[in-house]
């Protein structure tokens, strides 16, 4: 059990012994490749129908159940819908921004999976500045936003596309220096290693600061309450998705549910110990722990209020950096002091 | 507040809030004037649910008008029923049975009741609380349920009649009455809970959309709105109608007059109809529920105007009889029309946010406010 995926891995490899060194690099890839598409594919879509019946639960009534076992092929039934929409792209938009944006928001959201740890040995890439890589692809997410909200031709749209880049770009500052606490505790960017760092204790316990910082910075940078003005439909209809229709829209909402799976997965690779754990294949403890992570994040979702731009700001100038930065102070002093404690020396 | 540098030029932007919009409390148009986020000019364009219910009454009798009153302030609909048929009772003269009185109380207030779950429900939904809007709307399903075991209709009740109300209170309705009343507390302290005591929530409302008790009074601002800002002025005390002034109740009031204390001063407000209604249930004598009035209602020729405390403010009725079975002119002082035109004053120089904030803070009904 715990090694079937790479197992598959491993005899598909062996097929491919005598073939060119690039044609095996090559299609060792796409087999990642296409396994980090499955693992988002089939994710997003339990994640939709997870998303309903969780506020609906939280909100005393039932959410999908009419629609397959339990509702659970609602999913289905919206993609399908959303497959035969009329595609719509309004006149006076810029054509090419307005129709390349979905496909630029999706590229970084499935991009940050090669650095994902997502159990014993199965890292699609373990590039040796992992955590680095995930942030700086993380980023550029922020541009297909303001691409889809410029090229709609829409007020509301760009309202919405510059609000995300205020909150996007400002939110990074206090999520990467929360991961930095981890970084120096671990002692590498490789997202292996942090992991195999964590087999004695979580750092969940020895940072719960940061935790607490990744927490909040995450949800706003996937645009989740209550941080989800960029979104935030009571006020500016849906933001920069306004004008989508069908599968662009689709596109967006299919790399909104990855972009917060790939947020769970870095908060448990660096906080909450990766795969370790007993008993369990080490893929299937990544999976448990990914959904207990996401299912914190809705249950902010449904509970809170939306915060105020300016607010949203002030918290993150204000509050969060200055945390962030304390906390690296004092990681920085504890690590010495460990250090003077157990080897005697600075 | 538009900027211009040799490269770099900044522009007011014309945004449309409506008339279709999630947040809009019905079809309201507001032509907003922005710089990126910051409201500079708000313009309130109304009139997309007007249906011409002044003139239409010109043309039917009086008992005719009540269903159309309904359509009014239709989140209370038994407020207005009530402030129509006193008028016109008071142009007549007519004095309505005990028992029709009490009734008429216990409806109104299940009815402002019913109005301020949905002003609290919606304001927390603007502001994206989307678990807080559940609770007000399922405890207002049993009022509705109330209404509907006692005339047919949840919301458009044409209970009330012109000397009296249309049939009385089947069996059941106050065991299931005083259930409601019983778990109302419970309701407020979840509704306190989850959104008053918010952090988010407060630092969304507090502050926001100030309006001085100078202010209020200029605009004409009356109701929940008014008391927020510090007077104490609520007709059913200051000029009791019915049999209002039998009751012993508060009249809530808080002094900031921001959205906060306008979203606050609704769920008081709902506690002290509660009380209203728990003695008006003590109270309620036996007896007829409907007056000795002729058949074909013809009040002597005339004008009057009555006022009730309406669950947005002071709603007011003007009528004109020339003698005959149908009015010769109706004229309707609606809360929501008159609360509206303050919102310009508020908003300028928010941000759309707060813009939201405080339309949702006045509360409006379009059907009130267009009529």
């Amino acid at each position: 059990m715990e090694n079937i995926f790479t197992g598959i891995a491993a005899y598909l490899k062996g097929l491919l012994v005598g073939a060119p060194p690039w044609r095996q690099t090559l299609a060792m890839g796409l087999l990642y490749l296409l396994g980090v598409l499955a693992f988002i594919f089939l994710n997003a879509i339990y994640l939709i129908y997870l998303e309903r019946k969780v506020s609906a639960y939280m909100q005393q009534r039932l959410g999908p159940n009419r629609l397959g076992p339990r509702g659970l092929l609602q999913s289905v039934a919206d993609a399908v819908k959303l497959l035969g929409k009329e595609d719509i792209i309004p006149r006076g938009a810029d054509k090419w921004v307005f129709i390349i944006a979905p496909v630029i928001i999706f590229i970084p959201a499935v991009m940050v999976y090669a650095v994902i740890p997502f159990g014993k040995g199965m890292i699609p890439v373990d590039l040796n500045i992992g955590v680095f890589y995930f942030l700086a692809v993380a980023s550029t997410t922020t541009i297909a936003i303001l691409m889809g909200g410029w090229g709609a031709n829409n007020k509301y749209a760009l309202l919405g596309s510059m609000r995300c880049v205020a909150q996007m770009v400002s939110y990074e500052i206090p999520l990467t220096f929360s991961i930095l606490g981890v970084i120096m505790l671990a002692g590498s960017l490789q997202t292996s290693q942090i992991v195999a760092a964590q087999e004695k204790i979580w750092y969940i316990l020895l940072q719960p600061v940061a935790f607490l910082i990744y927490f909040i910075a995450a949800t706003a940078e996937v645009n989740r309450a209550p941080f989800d003005l960029v979104e935030g439909e009571q006020e500016i209809i849906a933001g920069p998705y306004t004008e989508y229709t069908g599968m662009r829209y689709a596109l967006f909402y299919l790399s909104e549910y990855a972009n917060l799976v790939s947020v769970s997965a870095l908060a448990v690779t660096l906080f909450l110990g990766g795969w370790h754990g007993p008993w369990l294949p080490s893929w299937l403890w990544f999976l448990i722990k990914v959904y207990i992570m996401i299912f914190i994040f809705m249950w902010v979702r449904w509970t809170f209020p939306r915060i105020r731009i300016d607010h949203l700001l002030g918290f993150n100038w204000k509050v969060l950096l200055p945390l962030s930065l304390a906390n690296i102070l004092v990681t920085g002093v504890g690590i010495k002091i460990y250090q003077l404690l157990t080897l005697g020396r600075w | 507040m538009a900027v211009a540098r040799e490269d770099l030029q900044t522009q007011e932007i014309e945004l449309n809030m409506g008339p279709q919009h999630p947040s809009t409390h019905g079809v309201y148009r507001a032509l907003l004037t922005l710089d990126g986020e910051k409201v500079v000019k708000v313009e309130n364009i109304v009139g997309y649910l007007h249906r011409g219910i002044e003139k239409l009454a010109e043309d039917r009798t009086y008992t005719q008008v009540i269903p159309y009153t309904d359509r009014l302030d239709y989140l209370a609909g038994m407020l207005n029923n009530l402030g129509y048929v006193q008028t016109v009772e008071k142009l007549m003269d007519i004095e309505v049975p005990e028992r029709a009185e009490y009734l008429r109380i216990i409806m109104a207030e299940l009815s402002r009741i019913a109005s301020h779950l949905i002003m609290v429900a919606s304001m927390a939904l603007d502001v994206s609380g989307w678990t807080a809007w559940f609770p007000p709307f399922r405890e207002r399903e049993r009022i509705l349920d109330l209404f509907e075991m006692t005339c047919g209709s949840r919301l458009t009740v044409s209970y009330m009649r012109i000397g009296g109300v249309a049939a009385d209170i089947p069996p059941g309705f106050l065991s299931a009455l005083e259930a409601f009343l019983d778990d109302l507390p419970q309701l407020i302290a979840e509704v306190n809970g989850l959104i008053t005591g918010n952090e988010i929530f407060q630092a969304r409302c507090r502050g926001v959309g100030k309006i001085d008790l100078e202010t209020a009074l200029a605009y004409g601002l009356t109701g929940p709105n008014l008391r927020a800002c510090g007077l104490p002025f609520d007709l059913r005390k200051a000029r009791p109608y019915g049999i209002y002034d039998r009751f012993e109740f508060d009249i809530p009031t808080l002094n900031n007059g921001d959205s906060y204390d306008r979203f606050v001063i609704r769920i008081l407000e709902m506690e002290q109809s509660a009380r209203i209604i728990r003695q008006a249930m003590a109270g309620l004598p036996d007896g007829p529920v409907m007056a000795k009035v002729p058949r074909v209602i013809k009040p002597p020729k005339g004008e009057v105007y009555h006022q009730i405390e309406g669950a947005k403010g002071i709603l007011g009725f003007y009528l004109v009889s020339d003698g005959g079975n149908k009015p010769y002119r109706l004229h309707i002082h609606s809360p929501s029309f008159v609360n509206l035109g303050v919102l310009p004053k508020i908003a300028e120089g928010g941000n759309i946010q707060d813009f939201v904030v405080n339309l949702a803070s006045i509360d409006i009904v379009l059907g009130e406010v267009d009529r």
